[in-house]
């Protein structure tokens, strides 16, 4: 028997459309809110309008009492089985940290917590009885500033008797990484340059599309629960531990989710009240937040201040980075909201070659909603806070901020590269992307424009960014996380699956919620087997199909699952191998597999891998001792992270009369490593920008003075549309990683990554000559007009960068250009 | 999010929508339901009857009546932003209706709706104000006209009695004005930070008459009559209506909230004024 099909050309680097996108955008499929079980009850959340209270009475009987309300439970009623929600990142052995109840039970400690449950038959007769539960609260004074909270001034949880969650350190002199950065400091002190600046970080919402929902199911010999969240491996096993439900008695179900950027990495208090609920009552429960609720307790990202010293020689030649990290846990620490900003610590550095460094971190504990994961995690922090600083030591040299990166990145041919904060970088082309999207951008016509603005006056004034970015992603090779207190592992599981008709079943322990692994990951299979594309199925997101998995964060899906699943489709080739050679009566030697055919060397005879399969399935025919069949799994765990790359040019146009911002032009050059989908890279990136650009300039998440979240709906937490983007001019140069098969690299956040500072690089650039060396996050016009008159007298609004610059700098570089302005003071402005 | 529960009532003739008005204890009545939603989802409000002024044909369109335009409070904003008598005689609702919310919020929302919201920050009052629109508002004892001046009493509140409906809004005609409504948001489908409306007459390079409303610059939308005064006999030139825009936030008395403290939009008021002026004038 003998198969003379074409050729099919490689499915990998093929825009395909994405699979699952007809059933998710013409509303085919079930969402968790979609789901609807026999004698299913609903769940309605009473919440803490105090952002700390003492909890002195919860009146039920009125809740109770209203239609189809079949009953009312607080903390003190669920006490005992609620267990406390997880910390799965204790960063440091005496890491401090409150009890975490699922429902408060004494004492609340953010704005948004939940202090009691009512269930009902429906969810408007739940919502409706909800209003009716009334509950007593003792104010108690909340801890909401971050500095002041960093000291103690008030206390976020009065029991623990400070709020400095932990202190963690990372130091290059005492890892042998590097040297003393202190001696660095006080020799650029002495004869070279200093720079300190103190950024901020704000607080982010996640804001992903489809609210959180879960169902929970008692009724079945296992516990079902379908949520949405992006990591069902970690919920199941949240629920055995937290609950004490065996785990193999728990059935966790992510059906398509709607995104989560970091917002659905958690096990939150909701799921664990409608398990808790549920197995209380004998029922399906469900609950699903409204985007009040979301906003207001679903967890946010980032919220820190950055203070950072950067010393560096005359010449603009780096010799040492000091960072000094305040964290704003909120109120609790959630699944990995400890973790977060040290995930930044391997990242200050950047592309470049400090000789010293050193990190410290302290998590302090507010009255605020607690903060974990959002897309790029710690990351998107640290490559603010290097790339912001590499443009102010250009404005000190005085030279381009592209050439002052230049002198100072790992160049091509010095990778792999050992960095001062102890990773490897495996390969990178610095000089590659950079050249690229210079030209691509215009990068000397823009300048050449910006010139002649400034020349001019112009009300309107032009800026231009730059972004020269690395991160580490593809979370991670478990030895690692295990050194950093990280309580689980960072490897991935894949299954393939030979059915009797040739066709493909994929099994992959990550966990989907709009990346398109359903397509990419058919590619990788499609090429590995030699199959369609269309015979491949993936499937995902169910603890019973996918029964092991670490789920999908951390831009890790593809250059860890991926790896996992090329592992597994080998072993199905190495299986088959001796098969084919049985059947056809050679030696396996002789076998060789091309495009899924098994042929023998020399000759024309071969089988396809459809007919091995059917010959599996039969069995009738099989070599002796050979267990028949193909399936094979695999578990990867990645020996490194993946280090994306790229360079980011933006242009920003400034209304110097009303601080308004228009982005002209952006510009990117990114490397990723092999790309499987054109397409889905773009997205990726596309989307990754935008939610970059919208903290440089729209998102952020304020309190008041009592601590309720004043940017509690879309009218004020700006979260972008269409209309605000203008066209992004997306590139990539390649150059493989060569930590895994495929050549791949993360990029579910390298935008996010790598745009908030190229957008603030460029306002500042254009308000330079105001002397302005900074403008907060986002850069609103009102605090961009601000900075822009603060030397004509207006209220700045902000208080100035403190030792911004030290005593050696030629003042000419900082000071304020505009005519019949004396500056007194050096540092700029800053708001 | 769900609203409290309440009764819906549908009527299909503007008598009937009275009558139900005046018999419910505490009723909403629901135009386009672009504002009222998402007040009843979020439980500020709970009416205990919705009356739905949907179905009431009559209360739709914009026809011509001799010196006068009337716009029907239930004409949807795309059908305002369209209609060629609106365009030819009332310039500047037109360029408002224009940058309103986003293309969902105008094929739903509603141009008497809107106004009877009195959103200081809503796009239509300034525009009505500056073109001094009249307000024709129904009640069980007969029809009363409202003059735009004094139909905008403060925030969220206007001279409608509670057993009343807004059903028209005349707007004079103004034809050969030049018009502009200059709009200042950080993204797209935000509210107005501050927006000007401006509606100018031209003669050969003067400024004959002018008409400028300011959004969000108080409790209610507001006229800036000084420097509509300080306009006319002036070129159309940006240094003239630069000086005259500079009293642009005389008497207004904004709010301070995330986007920018007062001072800030008075600023904001004068810098947009001048290129609303400039813009309408054509120069």
């Amino acid at each position: 028997m003998t198969v003379t099909e074409e050729a099919a050309a490689p499915q990998i680097g093929q825009e395909r459309r994405r699979k699952e996108d007809q059933r998710l955008i013409t509303g085919r499929t079930r969402w968790t809110d979609n789901i609807v079980l026999n004698g299913m009850l609903h769940l309605a959340m009473v919440r803490s309008p105090y952002a700390h209270a003492r909890i002195t009475n919860i009146e039920t009987a009125e809740a109770k009492a209203m239609p189809n309300v079949v009953t009312v439970l607080t903390g003190a009623d669920v006490a005992e089985e609620q267990g406390s929600l997880p910390n799965a990142w204790p960063i440091t052995e005496d890491q401090k940290a409150p009890p975490h109840p699922s429902i408060a039970v004494d004492r609340v400690a953010f704005a948004g917590e939940i202090v009691a449950v009512v269930v009902a038959r429906t969810a408007a007769e739940a919502r409706d009885a909800a209003d009716l539960v009334d509950v007593d609260y003792e104010e108690l004074p909340p801890a909401l500033d971050l500095k002041e909270a960093a000291e103690d001034k008030t206390l976020a949880h009065p029991d623990l008797g400070t709020n400095k969650s932990a202190f963690w350190q990372f130091d290059s002199a005492d890892a042998g990484t590097g040297g003393s950065v202190d001696e660095a400091i006080e020799a650029a002190r002495r004869d070279g340059i200093l720079i300190e600046r103190e950024y901020r970080q704000q607080r982010l919402i996640p804001a992903f599309m489809e609210p959180r929902s879960v169902v929970c199911d008692p009724t079945g010999e296992q516990l079902t629960v379908w949520s949405a969240t992006q990591v069902p491996h970690f919920v199941r096993f949240f629920i055995a531990v937290v609950l004490g439900v065996p785990e193999s008695k728990v059935r966790v179900i992510a059906p398509d989710v709607g995104g989560g950027f970091g917002g659905k990495l958690q096990f939150t208090p909701e799921e664990a009240i409608t398990v808790v609920v549920a197995r209380r009552l004998g029922k399906p429960c469900k609950y699903t937040e409204t985007r009040s609720e979301s906003l207001m307790s679903g967890h946010h990202g980032r919220d820190q201040w950055q203070r950072l010293t950067l010393a560096a020689t005359k010449d603009g030649t780096v010799t040492g980075l000091k960072v000094d990290l305040l964290a704003d846990m909120g109120a609790y620490l959630g699944l990995v909201t400890s973790g977060i900003p040290i995930l930044g610590a391997f990242m200050f550095n950047g592309i470049y070659k400090f000789p010293a460094y050193q990190f410290n971190c302290t998590n302090v504990f507010t009255n605020k909603t607690w903060t974990d994961a959002y897309r790029g995690a710690g990351r998107p922090e640290a490559t603010y806070a290097i790339e912001r600083m590499m443009t102010e030591l250009a404005a000190e040299v005085g030279v381009d901020p592209l050439e002052i990166r230049e002198r100072n990145w790992i160049k091509h041919e010095e990778f792999p590269f050992s960095t001062v904060a102890g990773l490897e970088y495996d390969t990178g082309n610095y000089e590659a992307a950079t050249e690229k999207a210079k030209r691509l951008f215009g990068y000397d016509e823009l300048r050449a424009e910006q010139q002649r603005r400034r020349d001019a006056k112009d009300p309107v004034q032009l800026g231009i960014g730059v972004s020269t970015f690395t991160e580490m992603c593809g979370l991670a090779p478990s030895r690692v996380l295990g050194s950093l207190r990280y309580a689980a592992g960072g490897w991935e599981h894949a299954s393939v699956r030979m059915l009797a008709t040739g066709k493909v079943e994929v099994v992959t322990g990550a966990s989907a919620h709009g990346q398109g692994h359903e397509t990419a990951f058919s590619q990788i299979v499609a090429d590995r087997l030699g199959v369609p594309f269309e015979d491949v199925e993936v499937l995902h997101g169910d603890t019973q199909i996918a029964h092991k998995g670490l789920d999908t964060y951390g831009s890790r899906s593809l250059t860890v699952g991926g790896e996992a699943l090329v592992k597994a489709a080998d072993k199905v080739v190495e299986k088959a191998k001796p098969i084919a050679a049985h059947l056809l009566e050679a030696s396996v030697d002789d076998i060789e597999f091309r495009q899924g055919r098994f042929g023998v060397r020399g000759t024309d005879k071969g089988l396809g891998i459809a007919e091995i399969a059917l010959a599996t399935f039969a069995a009738h025919d099989f070599p002796e001792g050979v267990e028949p069949t193909l399936d094979s799994d695999a578990t990867y765990d990645p020996v490194n992270f993946s280090f994306p790359h790229g360079t980011h040019l933006c242009a920003m146009e400034i209304d110097t009369e009303t601080g308004g911002v228009t982005m002209r032009k952006y510009v990117c050059v990114d490397d990723v490593g092999t790309v499987i989908n054109p397409l889905i890279v773009a997205g990726q990136v596309h989307g990754g920008l935008v939610q970059g650009i919208a903290q440089a300039l729209w998102e952020e998440a304020v309190y008041d003075d009592s601590g309720t979240l004043v940017s509690a709906s879309f009218v004020d937490y700006l979260v972008p549309t269409a209309a605000d983007t203008i066209s992004y001019g997306v590139s990539h140069t390649t150059t493989p990683s060569i930590t895994n098969t495929l050549g791949t690299k993360g990029v579910g956040e390298a935008g996010t990554i790598a745009s908030t500072p190229a957008v603030v690089n460029a306002v500042v650039d254009a308000l330079r000559p105001f002397g302005v060396i900074d403008v907060r996050m986002p850069c609103t016009p009102e605090r961009i007009y601000k900075a822009i008159h603060a030397r004509d007298g207006a209220d700045t609004g902000g208080a100035p960068t403190v030792g911004a610059a030290g005593p050696h700098f030629d003042e000419a570089d900082t000071a304020d250009r505009t005519a019949g302005n004396d500056s007194t003071d050096q540092n700029g402005s800053s708001l | 999010m769900i609203p409290a529960q309440f009764e819906y009532v549908a009527p299909t003739t503007l008598e009937d929508a009275l009558q139900a008005l005046s018999e419910a204890g505490d009723a909403k009545i629901i135009a386009g339901g672009q504002s009222l939603l998402p007040v009843l989802r979020m439980r500020l409000n709970a009416p205990e009857v919705v009356i739905d002024l949907g179905r009431i044909e009559s209360l739709r369109g914009v026809r011509d009546d001799g010196d006068a335009i009337v716009i029907g409070a239930m004409t949807r904003h795309a059908d305002v932003l369209t209609d060629p008598l609106v365009r030819e005689n009332a310039f500047v609702i037109t360029k408002a209706v224009e940058v309103l919310a986003d293309p969902q919020v105008r094929h739903r929302g509603t141009f008497g709706g809107a106004l009877a919201h009195a959103d200081p920050a809503g796009d239509l009052g300034a525009p009505a104000l500056a073109l001094d629109a009249e307000f024709v508002v129904a009640g069980q004892g007969g029809t009363r006209t409202v003059a735009a001046e004094d139909f905008f009493v403060d925030l969220f509140t206007t001279a409608l009695e509670d057993t009343e409906i807004l059903t028209e809004v005349r707007i004079p005609k103004r034809a050969g004005w030049g018009a502009h409504y200059e709009k200042f948001v950080r993204v797209a489908h935000q509210w107005p930070i501050v927006a000007v409306a401006a509606a100018v007459r031209v003669e050969g390079g003067t400024i004959a008459e002018a008409r400028v409303g300011l959004t969000n610059m108080g409790s209610t939308p507001l006229r800036a009559r000084a420097v509509e005064q300080a306009l006319v006999g002036q070129p159309a030139t940006d240094e003239a209506v630069r000086a005259a825009a500079a009293s642009a936030a005389e008497g207004t008395n904004p709010p301070s909230d995330l986007n920018g403290d007062a001072d800030y939009r008075r600023h904001l008021a004068t810098v947009l004024t001048r290129r609303a002026v400039l813009a309408a004038a054509g120069a």
